[in-house]
């Protein structure tokens, strides 16, 4: 019997497919749509001191004919008075009492959040995300992305919110900064119950050829956009690890946020250790039915592996995702061709003998397009089982025994590192290289 | 089986002879292009016989930058415009297209192609520029593929080029010759605008060469000549009751449909001679025209016929019948075609026999002679010392050079009848060979 429900930090959802605080969860109107299509949860738009948005808000980055593969917006938090949300977040929970109801919020004074907290916990909501990762607009007047910059400052008014707040406390986290555990440390150190991360990435997503203003243009101008969708999800998964690793964070439940589009997406987030995860991009791109993909996908999943929670495999991967010094050295895979399936477009070749390691030739026969491995030069490195268009044509096979294991770690310990410049024990020392000048044997 | 109505107007002509390959969107050509792997020495430049860098004009299309895609194309091939609807790109580039091994449909390539081209036509895009003049004078007999695509090199190199042609139009088969479902007319006429607008060559209409005193006049005038003709007339097949009215020649037929169109009528019942492309083509256009029966008679068999696939199958869904392994003996009637006396053939010993014990009628009211083109032997042999072969094609070295030096050749006139594609090489290579033998220091 599987079971989708989730108790996240004290927020308890049918399922962990929340709508993460944008443009989708606007209004009760969207947020009750998309809780009757399958929804979960949904983080509101967040609330504050309503702003003054711009006309063109939305930038999109489109890769060969996929639309929105990245995606930006210059949009800022609610633009509605607060009364009207709070008055809509009483009606959803009426409607939808076991759904989760989470209140983004964005102040400035330890009194603001003070009141804006009692207000959200009186009209009825489950939680409480603060939302100190927006990089656009808001951080100029020093909310947002501003606040999740600055650890200290974090800590602070993640102390006051915890002091105000009778309900859970979110802390949505900015990828804009280059170490995201200070400002998960912050985070916890403060108090708070759960932190939820990716926010979006400070970003220019196009120029119009034009008139030379970036994406989206407002009047000829444009400014730094918050950068989102499919794109950013290695960025956002490899946040999610570092903060679920980290020995004094790792107790502290996380939402995952950032490209979440399938329900592929949706179990790596968890293997990484996220128990919820938040979905935007997606939903602004295909609307709210899309959550019957991922939670179908999701059950599908679980049944095979059997899983009845999701707590069952959650943090799975975590184990396997190590630093670069722990890996064994011994391990030796070459690629192979499977010559049936191959279709001859020569990709492999190409991007082997420019873009890596030169250990893949062309037949001598013109006719015969399928090219072959030069075991010797194949250092392992994939490139060309990744650009080969046929699925397993190309596959990497393992070539050592698997009795052996150094890694990096061991090597400095053995004091069995190259240390000089020319040191005999360098790993490229003996690799088949060709030489310059046969760059320009065609000009023969 | 498609029935088609006979046409009485141009609406219903065009749509009787809707265009094979439709001008695609920039929606379809925007996903089109983005299927395109960039293959490494890609098998569909290979195929190309004009060698067109067809990955890179794809990617071209797909960044927006159609213009240089249409550069690209015409680079390669100055009848890139008409080459993407009439080659047979089945068996050129995209039946070369790795796709095809996976079960995939391959890119189309010829609609792309198309498509960027018919985008730089239409804005007359200023994409060519005449070469430096080097004094140098060149006559062309032929403003088919292969002259205008001589011209067009020539005049890039800086050359003067006067094209003669027999005709009342350029660009030969392409507007003559080829079915209207392939290409109209005003596409064919467009691109060459295009080109000599841009290109500035001479074409001289209604100006057959067609006596030795044309040619010395020629050979005093221009540095050199080259001779871009066509094939002739169809041949004769030397059957009893060949004079009938109601034979006529496949190329002729084709010729008087592409300029009069639904003005042309086609009796009930067709009988179509061949088993080539031209066969394919004429047994084709008959069913369109209306005809109630239309048969196509091929002396072999099926696998034997020299037509492609494709083009039979196109006739076949126009709703022609076919006769294999037939051979007309006798077209009957009196005065008038009323019928074709066939006997069937078998193969014996690897050798075609005729069954004269198996002998039958297929009535009809007109008959299409799609048995091959004369070549223009007579022209051949005015230009002195011009090698020619047993197939009546003349001789070239590798720069289209004939065995006379100051004449050059290139099409039909040395393959004896292929593609426009080939046509369109020849001559832009030709003109390539005349530039090197006409600036080489002496």
């Amino acid at each position: 019997m599987i079971d989708l429900s989730i108790n996240f930090g004290g927020i308890k959802a049918p399922n962990p497919f929340w709508l993460a605080s944008a443009p989708p969860t606007n209004s009760g109107y969207q947020i009750m749509k998309a809780f009757d299509a399958g929804w979960g949860g949904a983080v509101w738009k967040t609330l504050g001191v309503p702003v003054v948005n711009v006309s063109s808000r939305y930038g999109s980055v489109n890769y060969r004919n996929t639309r929105m593969m990245g995606f930006n917006n210059i949009e800022l938090i609610t633009d509605r008075p607060l009364a009207d949300n709070l008055r809509e977040i009483e009606e959803v929970k009426k409607y939808f009492p076991d759904h989760a109801v989470i209140a983004s919020l964005m102040v400035e004074s330890k009194a603001e959040w003070e009141q804006i907290i009692k207000d959200v916990e009186n009209a009825g909501a489950d939680g409480i995300e603060l939302n100190f990762g927006c990089p656009h607009g808001m951080c100029e007047r020093g909310m947002g992305s501003a606040v999740g910059q600055e650890p200290e400052v974090l800590e602070t008014i993640v102390g006051w919110v915890k002091e105000a707040a009778n309900i859970p406390v979110i802390t949505k986290l900015t990828p804009n900064i280059s170490e995201i555990t200070e400002p998960g440390l912050a985070a916890v150190k403060g108090g708070t119950d759960s932190i939820s991360l990716i926010n979006t990435i400070k970003s220019i997503v196009g120029i119009d050829l034009d008139t030379y203003a970036p994406y989206p243009i407002v009047d000829g101008k444009g400014s730094n956009g918050g950068y989102c969708g499919p794109a950013v999800k290695p960025i956002a998964m490899h946040m999610i690890r570092e903060l679920a690793q980290h020995p004094e964070i790792s107790g502290t439940p996380i939402s995952g946020i950032g490209g979440v589009e399938t329900w592929r997406d949706a179990v790596e987030f968890i293997l990484l250790g996220a128990t919820s995860v938040q979905v935007c991009t997606a939903v602004m791109h295909y609307g709210f039915g899309i959550v019957r993909e991922m939670e179908a996908g999701l059950r599908q999943f679980m049944q095979e592996k059997n899983y009845s929670t999701i707590y069952d495999f959650a943090g799975k991967a975590l184990p396997n995702v190590t630093e670069w010094k722990h890996l064994n050295l011994k391990h030796k895979v070459v690629a192979e061709i499977n010559a049936d399936k191959c279709i001859g477009c020569e990709l492999c070749y190409i991007s082997c003998d420019d873009g890596a390691h030169q250990a893949i030739a062309l037949s001598d026969d013109p006719v015969n397009r399928i090219p072959s491995i030069i075991e010797e030069n194949c250092v392992g490195c994939n490139l060309c089982s990744l650009v080969c268009p046929v699925e397993d044509c190309i596959t990497m096979v393992k070539k050592d025994d698997g009795t052996q294991n150094l890694t990096w770690n061991e090597r400095t310990l053995n004091d069995d590192i190259p240390t000089t410049f020319d040191d005999d024990r360098a790993g490229g020392k003996g690799h088949f290289v060709p030489k310059p000048t046969d760059a320009l044997k065609h000009r023969n | 089986m498609a029935e088609y109505k006979r046409p009485k107007t141009k609406a219903e002509f065009d749509k009787n002879f809707k265009q094979k390959k439709p001008l695609m969107n920039d929606t379809e050509a925007f996903y089109e292009s983005s299927r395109c792997l960039f293959c490494y020495d890609a098998p569909c430049i290979q195929a190309c016989p004009t060698h067109i860098d067809i990955p890179l004009f794809i990617k071209q299309i797909h960044t927006d930058n159609v213009t240089g895609a249409s550069k690209t194309i015409f680079d390669s091939n100055w009848l890139g415009n008409a080459c993407g609807v009439v080659c047979p790109t089945g068996v050129l580039c995209e039946g070369a297209c790795v796709f095809n091994h996976q079960d995939v449909p391959p890119i189309q390539i010829g609609r792309l192609q198309n498509y960027a081209t018919n985008k730089s036509i239409d804005a007359k895009k200023e994409l060519f520029r005449v070469g430096k003049s080097t004094g140098k004078k060149i006559a062309i007999i032929g403003a088919g593929p292969a002259g205008i695509a001589c011209a067009c090199e020539a005049r890039a190199l800086g050359h003067e080029v006067d094209i003669f042609e027999a005709k009342d139009k350029p660009s030969g088969l392409t507007v003559y010759g080829i079915a209207p479902y392939k290409i109209t007319n005003e596409e064919v006429l467009q691109e060459i605008d295009f080109l000599q607008s841009q290109l500035d060559f001479n074409i001289h209409y209604n100006s057959e060469i067609s006596s030795n005193e044309q040619l010395k006049d020629l050979e005093a005038k221009y540095d050199a000549i080259f001779v871009g003709v066509g094939l002739g007339k169809t041949r004769n097949l030397g059957l009893d009751g060949e004079d009938k009215k109601g034979v006529i020649g496949a190329v002729e037929f084709i010729e008087e449909l592409r300029m009069k169109h639904h003005e042309v009528t086609v009796p009930a019942k067709v009988v179509v001679i061949g088993g080539g492309n031209t066969a394919m083509d004429a047994a084709s256009e008959a069913a369109r025209m209306g005809a109630r029966k239309t048969v196509l008679a091929y002396r072999n068999s099926k696998e034997k016929m020299g037509a492609y696939g494709f083009e039979y199958d196109l006739a076949i869904s126009a709703g022609v019948d076919s006769l294999f392994n037939v051979t007309p003996l006798e077209i009957v009637g009196n005065g008038k075609v009323e019928g074709v006396k066939f006997a069937k053939t078998e193969m014996v010993n690897g050798t075609l026999k005729t069954n004269m014990k198996n002998v039958f009628i297929v009535r009809c009211d007109m008959v299409i002679k799609a048995t091959g083109q004369a070549k223009q032997g007579n022209l051949y042999e005015l230009i002195d010392d011009l090698e020619i072969d047993d197939k009546t094609r003349i001789k070239t070295n590798d720069d289209f050079q004939t065995s006379n030096p100051k004449y050059f050749a290139g099409g039909d006139a040395i393959n004896g009848g292929a593609e426009v594609v080939n046509a369109a090489y020849d001559g832009k290579m030709a003109a390539q060979g005349i530039h090197q033998w006409l600036t080489k220091k002496d």
